[in-house]
């Protein structure tokens, strides 16, 4: 059972997946290393943007990875302004209150597309769906590779932005200290906005990655949300490249206890690195020191 | 999610009192004369998990039943109880125990004769148990654990079948079904979900496959939700099974479904066991190519009961697929219709004792005339289907088929 | 607010409902508000005394329900003995829990994710093992004596889960006013300076979390009892956990009756909203996830703490108008 074949094939694919967990990962992390929120409407923010590349697809024809080129700037506006006129202000700075606001926003996010669109699961049928490019043993589903590579590039286009450009350093500074970043003048509900917008954007771009090969319902994004978290915590809070290789490392070892273990039991491999890391380093493989 | 309880519809219950005025004021212009007792009408719970993770399964479940109501308004209502219209009473039990819980106990004050639905198993034994309480009549839809009806409640009734019914049958189908074909598939690999229908099915399935001659070389139980199914699909592929058996709800099939073509995956027969979307109209309609070929053994109608194709291109005219749920609520209202007549009372002690002897064969499944014995209706079975020619026909057993099994799955 | 009357005073008040009331409706609305109180308050003491954000409640919860279970089906233990049973194993669990997240010096947010994540793991594990029946399940059979802790009727139950919430808010407010409280709440002001102190901070924490989760499993052993039928979701589902924490925050964290106030409320919220929205799918809790962040966004410090303030402003207000009255008199 344990071939080497099956291991490489299960290796490749797990990378595959990981990819599409890391760049949902990458923006919660952002969100949480900069605004140091929990933010419980990930899921149902992705199933959002799911929905809206699908009627990209649906009603004006476009290609995702074309619609991808709206949507994120699009997603990216729709962050901003949840962060800057709804979360912000009604958190009135409370850890807690983001934590409930953040929950009844997914209630009422999730409840809107159940309304809306009903529990229909939908699915588009792209013609480069189903065609794979062969590794050695393994099949891979082009849309999955096309997956991997867009979202390296999105993480090191992330992490170029935070490194060198002015708003990526706000960010940190912001991150890192938040009174001396507001005492040097730095506009913090701005840059908390801007950061919740990249995390929104990034699920724009996930969401049309992920459109291909999978489903569409009201509650297709909680499935990704626990999964995002453990890269988050793995990969170090606030990091980027933390999120990258959290990413992949989760997908892979997702895959092989999945393999090993059976798909049920499997998922307890990814909990069990989730508590290891924080019972052994919590502040992550790249994360800041504490 | 925190999970509201209750509700009444003020506006239904203001509908009913303006229409039960206008009746009761037409009656009385319409024969001065004569005193006719008024026809209250009857009040039916109808419960389904219209919100939450079973929200599509509960809404399907709520059109065939009110399609049903509709119907027999129109026709006249109740007979026996002077044309009573049956009044639908609707719930929402929010995918959770407490939701249909809460609903029951809505549905029992607001006096209601019967209760009809459910869908999922958890649901429909905590809410005929509530429903016990007040001896209130509890019609399953769909619900296959074989719990539901071992617990010596009076008022619980199952239209369909439990698991225990639907391994067997599957198992026998299976057997006749490779025999006729000359025994080409001897190993199965079963890929079940989780949770109660999943777990209980592949249980049965792994004690009597291999007394009927069938090695199961693997039994791969996942989640609900579950992301990808290229590992499994990789075990499937690396130990080359005869046979496939999903058992899982539509998403997951449809994953498994994609993942297998993808990697080529082709066994002599994907022989599903309440396969989510094996015998589904919207999957054959939207993946043609995985589709193909695969059988499933489910609730399905009788295809030749005209009742049942007016119902189909009824509801697919309404712009819905034509899915279990419909056809199962519609036949387990047309159920309680029946026991009001035979009853010619919405009391309900009488409807418990009507539907206890009820033999009745107005409904559009292929189970005989229903007779109830401990609650589980004895002639309750699945039947075997195939995709053939993009369209879902049925192929075991023989009584309804329309078509033969194409077994194993021609190699292209 | 000093003092079991503020206590009695609501619990008497509750107590009476069933005596006023025959309908199993309200009565069945209010079990499930009261064990949401219930659960809350084992979170309100770790999150609102305690300063420890729980994000996994439902391990603790899930753990009295399938004890309890288990224990009934598999071993035929008496239905109550199975009960204390259970909410022992919970109560073992947290300490377990604790010991793991506290020695490793867990705090804030990575002590939230870490219980999420024990939580999953639990659920995970009772999805396919065969003691738990696996995705089966566990049926308690019905058995409507009160030996075996069933009732025909719904109101022993109703006045049993109030009994249970009525001991959870003494324990709190004895702990409140304790020591031990005052130690708690000074490691979550500030765990330093009480380590500083002399608090043994790390033993704190473990008690805390061990009486937070055996009052969070009692409302698990007593949702198996009521119920009588339990499965990895319904036990240790993300459900649960969000419930425990909703409660406690909405009615203000902290604070004795601030659970309670936030079930009714949240439950009643629920109610109205179902009314409001009619039969449209989803409607419902769109209206009450706005109402949520509204209510939120209006009373931050939960209905305790705008209780609270509303006094405080009374207060200030009679005591200025009293002075004015003596400069001008």
């Amino acid at each position: 059972m344990l071939s080497p074949d099956i291991l490489f094939a299960a290796v490749l694919n797990g990378l595959l997946m990981g990819a599409l967990y890391a760049l949902v990962a990458l923006g919660l992390t952002l969100i949480y290393g900069v605004l140091h929120i929990i933010n419980f409407a990930h899921g149902a923010l992705l199933a959002a943007a799911m929905f809206a590349a699908f009627f990209a697809h649906r009603l004006l024809g476009l290609d995702p990875y074309v619609a991808a080129v709206i949507l994120t700037p699009a997603f990216f506006a729709l962050g901003y302004a949840l962060q800057r006129f709804l979360i912000g202000p009604a958190a009135h700075g409370e850890d807690r209150n983001y934590l409930l606001i953040t929950l009844g926003l997914a209630v009422v996010i999730e409840n809107a597309l159940l309304f809306a669109f009903r529990a229909d699961t939908r699915t588009i049928d792209l013609p480069y769906a189903f065609q794979v490019i062969e590794v050695g043993p393994a099949l891979l589903a082009v849309p999955r590779v096309v997956a991997l590579a867009v979202t390296m590039a999105v993480a090191f286009g992330l992490w170029l932005f935070m490194r060198w450009s002015d708003t990526g350093k706000a960010i940190r500074a912001v991150a890192r200290e938040k009174l001396g970043a507001e005492l040097s003048g730095i506009e913090v509900a701005h840059i908390y906005a801007i950061t919740f917008g990249i995390g929104t954007a990034c699920l724009a771009i996930a969401a049309c990655l992920l459109i291909p090969t999978y489903y569409v319902n009201p509650r297709a994004g909680d499935a990704f949300v626990l999964i995002a978290f453990t890269i988050v915590v793995l990969g170090g809070m606030g990091s980027v490249t933390g999120a990258l290789v959290g990413g992949l490392v989760v997908g892979v070892v997702e895959s092989l206890c999945g393999l090993m273990l059976g798909e049920s039991l499997g998922q307890v491999g990814i909990f069990a690195v989730f508590i290891l890391t924080l019972l052994m380093r919590p502040t992550g493989l790249f994360g800041a020191r504490a | 999610m925190p999970i509201p309880t209750t509700r009444i519809s003020r506006r239904r219950v203001l509908r009913t009192t303006a229409l039960g005025l206008v009746a009761s004021a037409s009656a009385v212009i319409g024969a001065p004369h004569r005193l006719r007792a008024q026809a209250t009408p009857v009040k039916l719970g109808v419960l389904h998990p219209v919100s939450g993770a079973l929200s599509l399964n509960g809404q399907q479940g709520r059109l065939g039943a009110t399609i049903a109501i509709e119907e027999i308004n129109a026709a006249g209502g109740i007979k026996a109880l002077n044309g009573a219209r049956i009044e639908p009473m609707l719930g929402d039990a929010q995918s959770t125990p407490d939701g249909g819980n809460a609903e029951v106990e809505k549905m029992n004050a607001a006096s209601v004769a019967a209760i009809v639905g459910g869908y999922a198993s958890a649901i429909c034994l905590a809410a005929s148990q509530t429903a016990a309480r007040y001896d209130l009549p509890y019609v399953v839809d769909v619900g296959v654990t074989d719990l539901i009806v071992t617990r010596g409640l009076k008022n619980t009734f199952r239209f369909g079948p439990g698991y225990g019914v639907i391994a067997k049958t599957a198992i026998d189908n299976l057997v006749t079904i490779n025999d006729q074909a000359g025994k080409p598939a001897r190993t199965a690999m079963i890929v079940h979900e989780d949770s109660a229908f999943g777990a209980g099915l592949a249980k049965l399935l792994n004690e009597q496959l291999p007394q009927r001659g069938f090695q199961v070389i693997e039994t791969i139980s996942h989640p609900t939700p579950t992301r990808d199914f290229n590992t499994v699909v990789l075990k499937i592929r690396a130990q080359n099974p005869d046979l496939v058996i999903p058992a899982n709800y539509y998403n997951e099939y449809v994953l498994l479904a994609r993942a297998m073509q993808q990697q080529r995956v082709r066994p002599k027969g994907i022989y599903s066991v309440l396969g989510g979307a094996a015998s589904s109209y919207k999957f054959v309609k939207e993946f043609p190519e995985a589709a193909q070929y695969i059988m499933d053994c489910n609730h399905w109608f009788d295809p030749r009961n005209p009742k049942a194709i007016a119902l189909k291109k009824k509801v697919e005219d309404r712009g819905a697929f034509f899915t279990y749920e419909v056809f199962m609520n519609y036949s387990c209202v047309l159920l309680l219709a029946d026991a009001l007549e035979r009853a010619a009372s919405a009391e309900r002690a009488k409807l418990i004792s009507a539907l206890a002897t009820s033999s009745f064969s107005g409904h559009v499944m292929p189970y005989g005339p229903t007779r109830f014995v401990n609650g589980q209706n004895q002639g309750a079975a699945p039947v075997n289907t195939q995709v053939l020619d993009n369209d879902i026909k049925v192929i075991f057993p023989e009584a309804f088929a329309s078509a033969k099994p194409v077994f194993p799955i021609p190699r292209a | 607010m000093r003092g079991a009357a503020p206590i009695l005073l609501p619990v008497a008040l509750l107590a009476i409902v069933p005596v006023l009331t025959a309908s199993n409706a309200v009565l069945n609305f209010l079990v499930a508000a009261l064990l949401m109180a219930l659960v809350g308050q084992g979170w309100n003491l770790l999150g609102g005394y305690g300063g420890q954000y729980s994000f996994g409640h439902a391990a603790f919860f899930g753990t009295g329900a399938y004890a309890t279970a288990i224990l009934q089906v598999r071993y035929g233990v008496n239905a109550w003995l199975a009960f204390v049973a259970g909410t022992l194993a919970a109560a073992l669990l947290g300490t377990i829990i604790g010991a793991l997240c506290f020695r490793s010096g867990l705090k804030g947010s990575y002590f939230a994710l870490i219980t999420l994540a024990f939580a999953e793991v639990l659920r995970i594990v009772a999805s396919v093992a065969p003691i738990t029946g696996a995705g089966v399940g566990l049926l308690i059979r019905l058995d409507l004596r009160p030996e075996a802790f069933q009732f025909q009727s719904r109101a022993p139950f109703y006045w049993i889960v109030l009994a249970l919430l009525a001991v959870s808010l003494a324990a709190v407010r004895m702990i409140e006013s304790s020591r031990f409280g005052a130690w708690l709440i000074a490691v979550r002001e500030n765990e330093d300076a009480a380590s500083a102190l002399g608090v043994d901070v790390m033993r704190i924490k473990i008690a805390a979390m061990t009486v937070s989760a055996a009052i969070t499993g009692a409302g698990g052993c007593f949702y198996a009892q009521y119920f009588l039928f339990i499965d990895a979701g319904i036990a240790y589902g993300p459900w649960i956990s969000v419930e425990a924490l909703v409660a406690p925050i909405i009615g203000g964290i902290g604070t004795v009756l601030g659970p309670l106030y936030g079930a009714l409320a949240v439950k009643t919220l629920g109610e109205l909203t179902k009314l409001l929205a009619g039969d449209a799918p989803g409607l419902d809790l769109v209206v009450y996830g706005s109402l949520l962040i509204a209510v939120v966004a209006f009373a931050p410090r939960g209905i305790a703490g705008t209780l609270l303030d509303w006094r405080e402003r009374l207060r200030g207000r009679r005591a200025i108008a009293a002075t004015g009255e003596r400069s001008h008199g």
